[in-house]
């Protein structure tokens, strides 16, 4: 069943209550985010450290199931995480939402590594595949300090 | 031709999805093909291939016959006053661009004011965009009211001493509404004001007759009538495509051509260059007798009763909310569900073969209008029953089991 493996209950309960949706006060680094295709926005705030690792993060927007889901659990676990740390998860998550069977990263704990693999639903639905990927996009561009909207068709 | 078993003329309802029988509910979006549209096309290319228009030989003037028959039969499903009236796109998109290049060129200023209504599609408001960058000219309006309607009273407030084109939609592919056109065009025609219709939902499911209609402009979109994609119509009264310029220039729109000037076919042929989608058209024909074999009354009645069932179905549905309650409403469900994004019902209801599309469907400045981001809609074509209305509503009812919801 290809469905129960998309909305598992933990997509479902981050979806409908997804965890750090909110602006935080003392953000020093945002991106917004944009899927033209379906309308699903999102919007990054960064509380970046001189050395520019993760202090706080959150965000706001809206979207279905698949995208709240993925930035609640994004957010939740790269909250404190170094700037290196951050790169790596994101690169190995883009990585297996797309071919990888798994993550590889030493950067998460297993539990964390779980939670992630649980958006990996996504890949039987390809036109679905861009809902998961952008909250991470925009995070990038956000670190990254870019000014443009990242736009999902501008990604494979 | 029957239409309580018309399913078994679509050779794609033969296929599984999913496992499931097909129960397509997104011809809003484009319809599926009859068999006889599928075979013009194989048979023409078969066995009668040729471009049309230029060479004498056997094969190219018989194309050229069959290619104007088509204009001939549209014109009589339309009623246009005129065959040089119709002229072939490459969609209804095109029809639209053709009109505001045109018309824009030739006759608005910068400060004139285009008319248009918050229901449109993007194809009706992105072409009078371009004409506002390049020209200055200012777009309005007409306001949709509660029940997702523009109403004769919402145009004629917004229309002004600078209105110089009206362009309204026949029928919203988001609420369904079906808007007054010949009051519209009565209105507009007492101030001289020319009108525009995006037809292309209303062409596949009214009854259509542009001298009773009296609009001046009418775009058809063919992939959305049982035809073929990457063809549509322009439907133009006769002293437009007379007064107004070239769109695109090229080979079969000419007259004469010298190293100094340039004269201009005449029409059709002055809207129609390089060569057309010559098949399409062909095989279009086939979907004008398709229709005109089943009757538009007898579809008008069936996709009336398959509405009627539709808002009763779901309005008993907890959670499920109808967008748009018009008095005056086509083959069109749009709808949410509390606490399920329109994009998780899509993937959800796929799963059970139920095809139906979600987002903002080509119109942001109603989903804006709206407060919704993405609607979920479900329309309708000839072949859906009252099954496909049962598969909908178990499905969705699927999809709240899914999502925990009563």
């Amino acid at each position: 069943m290809n469905l129960k493996e998309l909305y598992q209950e933990i997509i479902l309960d981050h979806g409908q209550n997804p965890h750090n949706l909110k602006k935080i006060e003392n953000f020093n680094k945002e991106a917004k985010g944009y899927n033209p295709l379906c309308g699903d926005k999102v919007h990054i705030y960064l509380n970046l450290d001189d050395n520019k690792n993760i202090k706080d993060i959150s965000f706001e927007g809206s979207g279905c199931a698949i995208s709240m889901a993925s930035a609640s659990i994004m957010t939740d676990l790269l909250k404190n995480k170094k700037e290196k740390e951050v790169q790596e998860v994101v690169k190995d998550f883009l990585e297996m939402i797309k071919e990888k069977p798994e993550l590889s990263t030493k950067v998460l704990l297993e539990d964390e590594k779980m939670k992630l693999m649980c958006l990996s639903g996504v890949k039987k639905y390809p036109m679905r595949v861009k809902c998961a990927t952008l909250s991470w996009h925009t995070l990038t561009s956000a670190m990254d300090g870019k000014q443009e909207e990242i736009n999902t068709e501008k990604f494979d | 031709m029957n239409i309580d078993n018309i399913k078994k003329e679509f050779p794609i309802f033969n296929n599984k999805v999913h496992n499931n029988d097909l129960v397509y509910l997104d011809s809003a979006n484009s319809s599926q093909k009859p068999q006889v549209v599928i075979d013009r096309i194989y048979d023409f290319y078969t066995k009668e291939f040729s471009n049309v228009g230029r060479s004498v030989h056997y094969l190219a003037v018989a194309a050229t016959n069959l290619y104007e028959n088509t204009r001939i039969s549209v014109q009589k499903y339309i009623n246009a006053n005129d065959k040089n009236e119709i002229v072939f796109t490459k969609g209804a998109t095109e029809a639209i661009n053709l009109v505001a290049n045109t018309f824009g060129q030739k006759y608005l200023k910068e400060g004139d004011e285009v008319l248009t209504t918050e229901l449109e599609h993007h194809s009706n408001y992105v072409p009078w965009h371009y004409l506002r960058k390049s020209k200055g000219i200012k777009i309005e309006f007409a306001e949709v009211n509660e029940d997702g309607e523009v109403t004769l009273e919402s145009i004629e407030k917004k229309i002004s001493q600078k209105t110089k084109m009206i362009a309204v939609t026949h029928l919203s592919n988001v609420t369904g509404a079906i808007l007054p056109i010949k009051e519209i065009t009565q209105l507009a025609h007492s101030k001289e004001i020319p009108v525009l219709v995006d037809g292309c939902q209303g062409a596949p499911h009214l009854k259509l007759d542009m001298q009773d209609l009296g609009c001046d402009f009418y775009a058809i979109s063919c992939h959305k009538m049982y035809g073929p994609t990457g063809l549509g119509i322009l439907y133009a009264k006769k002293k437009w495509l007379e007064e107004l310029p070239p769109y695109q220039g090229g080979g079969g729109m000419i007259k004469e051509v010298s190293k100094k000037d340039i004269s201009y076919g005449e029409l059709p042929n002055k809207y129609e260059a390089g060569t057309m989608a010559t098949a399409q058209v062909i095989a279009f024909d086939q979907s004008i007798k398709f229709l005109e074999n089943i009757g538009i009354e007898n579809i008008m009645k069936h996709e009336k009763e398959l509405i009627n069932y539709g808002q009763e179905i779901l309005r008993k549905n907890n959670s499920v909310e109808l967008i748009g309650n018009p008095k005056n409403k086509g083959a069109v469900l749009s709808f949410t569900i509390k606490g399920i994004h329109p994009h998780d019902i899509a993937t959800i209801l796929d799963e059970d073969g139920v095809a139906i599309r979600a987002g903002h469907h080509c119109c942001q400045i109603l989903h804006e209008k709206l407060g919704l981001a993405a609607t979920a809609r479900a329309s309708f074509g000839v072949y859906n029953n009252k099954n496909d209305i049962g598969q909908l509503n178990s499905s969705i009812n699927k999809c709240k089991k899914i999502f925990n919801l009563k």
